[in-house]
């Protein structure tokens, strides 16, 4: 059967395969597979009571040939060759790519979905408050790439205690909330803590990102990683084995953040009485996702702002050049220190709502893992990019998100689904899930049954979390080393705004 | 007293360079004129560059002095000066030899970062940038025109929105000496700028320097191996070998100078009959090098007959 491969294999060098080419590669892949099949899967041969007898599955080897034919039909159509009508009609075209071409829509479109997605949320009964939690993490890992996004994208130093910074916000909130600010200012302080504490976080976080400029200025790449990823686990160890001060690893309880002053609770000055509606906790969530976006948006135009400022063209000539921005009078300490300070504050920024909204802190949420989290959504998100950071952190927390609540999800899913199509089409189409799925389970060979069987018994999805989301980092560096979103901004320009392809934008060298 | 040394815009003296054991640089002295271009040449590996990283503060230099008088009399020991210092304070803007462009920025962007101090200073350090106060915005169209000022200069107006590492190498040279202009500089070092172009591209270059020299009142110090630049441009050339200044003064004087034909083109210590006759044709070959487009860049090059080597 090698006659009709060799074909196509010819054809597709030209773009296209006509119709009859393509049945005939199609029959022929179907008696191939057939062949095959004949003594794997069709016949079969059972014991029974000592005499052997020989079984016949023809319905299984006709599903699985039915299946070869059509993968292979796919990966003609989309892999190989277009359709041949498709491609004769089609003029070439020189487009810009459609990332480009789309990207003037997607920011605008992603921040109104951004904005009303709690409302729609707040449809989905089974599913709200864990639904808009969901969104709030998100959206805080959005804002932590953005704040990582000025160290590591734009100035282009390797930063892998990012969390650090995070830790310093949170305790910030925690220890000023709980025991500074009512032993300064009296205990009816505390409601108005959140918005007070705030800023000083990220001052204070800002403070700690000189603080580690200062000794690793003179390092670059590697080395800095290696100093950063230690600094990042002094604060956590800090953290743990300063008892007196950080109640170590029992962690801090915290005040939930109020409503300028309203708290979220059913008692007569609380947020639903002031209001006169009944109490719901929903309100508190959709408080928290606005107070989050609002920051995630401060972050997001600050650091667009930024760039177009001599201090981030400066951050981005120095990823580019250090040498030569040195030749051209740039103080490149000053320069690498305000990138950690501000990169850091976003950080600090976002610890302090951390803390509010979990109303918790310990140390074990500034583990290592989570810089690592936070580099690479960066990194996948495409450096420097501020939308791909947006996909990157929805696509690698989603599928965290995913794995821990696989159950869950499934039921918010189909309650989703309930509320826009009839019953009827709904509970069709899972049966047409389990249906294909039994009938797929009913096709493997009994051994290979059983093993499955055996090995996802007690097989808890939240273990495989990191595993799928180095799959996808393996294969994301593989097929777009250099993130989903790979074309640079320029800041300034003259006639055009032509964006710039990544394989001219250097990576910086730590 | 040679007029480049009444009121020199760059003085240096006695300047040495070890590195370990190496002597890149030994006891050098010269002066580079007001409005004048100086060019330094040498064999490869004379210690060149290593004179522009001393004056541009790349280099901490072991011994001696480098003095900076602009016009107006104030005075820098850039000797004493961290590289960006020089070039913020004491206005001297440099190129590289090879080129270090910021290649994933526009050739906007490129200029735009060279006028940083002035920028910086204007949007009172990012915090009035950051509210767009008027200053900034004055400040920031300022800089576009300048930009688009050296943009034209050097021709590259059409593709002022392109990434600097999209263009051809002679326009990157191009770019990078307008980047330097860009920093408002009173004294510009060019590392090779000729290097890889081709003989229009120089004829365009040598313009563009005179032009800079005459029309911007600059002093232009220039290492370069192209010998139609250094002998159709220079003012003053200052001949280096071994880390050594062995020649100084004009282009006739170098042209016919025997220390400079020596360190070029090697002597003869060898008593073969054959080779000697090579060698007695040097000096002829040397009074061509000011014939345009005659490149003396090798020593290995230019002296395969010569057993062994000029000096030692």
């Amino acid at each position: 059967m090698s006659g009709p491969v060799k074909d196509t294999s010819v054809s597709s060098e030209q773009g296209a395969i006509s119709w009859f080419d393509l049945v005939k590669d199609l029959i022929g892949t179907a008696i191939l597979t057939m062949l095959i099949l004949t003594p794997i899967v069709t016949f079969k041969t059972t014991m029974n009571q000592g005499v052997l007898f020989i079984e016949d599955r023809w319905v299984q080897s006709l599903l699985l040939t039915a299946a070869v034919v059509i993968g292979r039909l796919l990966l003609h159509l989309f892999v190989w060759h277009k359709p041949p009508s498709t491609a004769a009609a089609k003029p070439v075209v020189a487009k810009a790519p459609l990332s480009e071409s789309l990207a003037k829509y997607v920011a605008p479109a992603m921040l109104a979905i951004a904005i009303v997605l709690p409302f729609v949320l707040h449809q989905v009964p089974s599913w709200d408050k864990r639904g808009i939690d969901f969104m709030i993490t998100i959206l805080i890992y959005i804002m932590l790439g953005w704040g990582l996004n000025i160290v590591v994208g734009l100035a282009g130093l390797l930063d892998l205690g990012y969390v650090a910074f995070y830790a310093v916000g949170a305790y910030a909130y925690a220890l000023l909330s709980t025991i500074y600010l009512p032993l300064w200012f009296g205990p009816g302080v505390v409601p108005w803590a959140f918005y007070i504490i705030l800023p000083i976080s990220g001052l204070l976080a800002a403070t700690w990102g000189v603080i580690l400029g200062f000794p690793v200025l003179r390092l670059r790449g590697d080395y800095l990683a290696i100093v950063t990823l230690a600094f990042g686990e002094m604060i956590r160890l800090v953290l743990i084995n300063w008892f007196s001060f950080t109640n170590g690893p029992q962690g801090i309880n915290v005040p939930k953040p109020t409503f300028f002053g309203l708290p979220f609770k059913d008692e007569p000055g609380g947020f639903a009485a002031f209001f006169g509606i009944p109490h719901d906790r929903i309100y508190s969530y959709i408080f928290l996702y606005y107070v989050i976006l609002v920051l995630a948006l401060i972050t997001y135009f600050a650091t667009n702002r930024l760039r177009r400022l001599p201090i981030g063209r400066a951050w981005e000539a120095l990823r580019e050049d250090e040498v030569a921005c040195r030749s051209l009078g740039i103080n490149t300490t000053t320069t690498k220190l305000t990138a950690f300070a501000i990169g850091a504050m976003f950080g600090g920024f976002a610890g302090c709502f951390f803390a509010a909204r979990q109303g918790f802190v310990s140390p074990e949420s500034f583990v290592y893992i989570e810089s690592a989290m936070i580099l690479a959504i960066v990194v996948l998100g495409g450096l420097g990019s501020q939308i791909g950071i947006v996909f990157s952190a929805i696509v690698i927390m989603g599928a965290f998100e995913l794995f821990r609540e696989f159950g869950a999800m499934g039921h918010a899913v189909q309650d989703g689904l309930m509320y826009v199509l009839p019953d009827a089409v709904v509970s069709g189409i899972g049966s047409l899930f389990t249906g294909t799925f039994g009938a797929l389970y009913g096709l493997l060979p009994d051994a290979m049954r059983n093993s499955l069987a055996g090995a996802t018994t007690g097989m808890d999805p939240i273990q495989f979390r990191m595993l799928a989301v180095g799959l996808a980092m393996v294969l994301m560096m593989r097929f777009r080393p250099r993130g989903l979103v790979t074309r640079r901004q320029p800041t300034v320009f003259l006639k055009e705004r032509k964006s710039v392809s990544s394989d001219l934008v250097a990576e910086g060298h730590g | 007293m040679q007029d480049w040394s009444k009121d020199p815009e760059l003085r240096v003296q006695h300047l040495t360079m070890r590195f370990g054991g190496l002597t890149a640089i030994g006891d050098l002295s010269f002066d580079a004129g007001r409005k004048q271009i100086t060019a330094l040449i040498g064999p490869n590996g004379a210690g060149k560059t290593t004179v522009f990283n001393c004056i541009t503060g790349f280099y901490k230099p072991t011994e001696g002095m480098i003095n900076l008088r602009h016009a107006d009399g104030t005075e820098f020991m850039l000797e004493r000066m961290d590289d960006y210092i020089i070039t913020q304070k004491a206005k001297v803007a440099r190129t590289f030899q090879n080129i270090r462009l910021f290649s994933g920025m526009t050739l906007l962007e490129n200029l735009m970062v060279a006028q940083h101090n002035m920028l910086m200073k204007a949007s009172s350090y990012t915090i009035g940038g950051i509210f767009g106060s008027g200053k900034f915005k004055r400040a920031e169209n300022e800089a576009l025109e300048r930009c688009k000022y050296w943009l034209n200069k050097v021709n590259l107006m059409d593709r002022a929105d392109d990434p600097a590492g999209d263009l051809p190498y002679g326009a990157q040279r191009r770019l990078e000496i307008a980047r330097a202009m860009c920093t408002g500089p009173r004294l510009l070092c060019l590392d090779e700028p000729a290097a890889g172009l081709n003989p229009r591209e120089s004829d365009e270059l040598n313009k563009l320097l005179l032009s800079i020299r005459d029309d911007h009142n600059m002093a232009i110090l220039l290492i370069e191996h192209d010998m139609s630049v250094v002998m159709g441009i220079s003012d003053h050339i200052v001949v280096l070998d071994y880390g050594r200044k062995i020649a100084d003064g004009t282009p006739a004087q170098i042209k016919v100078d025997p220390a400079v034909i020596r360190a070029y083109l090697g002597v003869e210590e060898d008593e073969d009959p054959g080779e000697n006759i090579v060698v007695a044709a040097a000096p002829a070959k040397v009074a061509k090098v000011s014939v345009p487009r005659v490149v003396v860049q090798k020593r290995v090059a230019k002296k395969p007959v010569v057993k062994k080597g000029g000096r030692k």
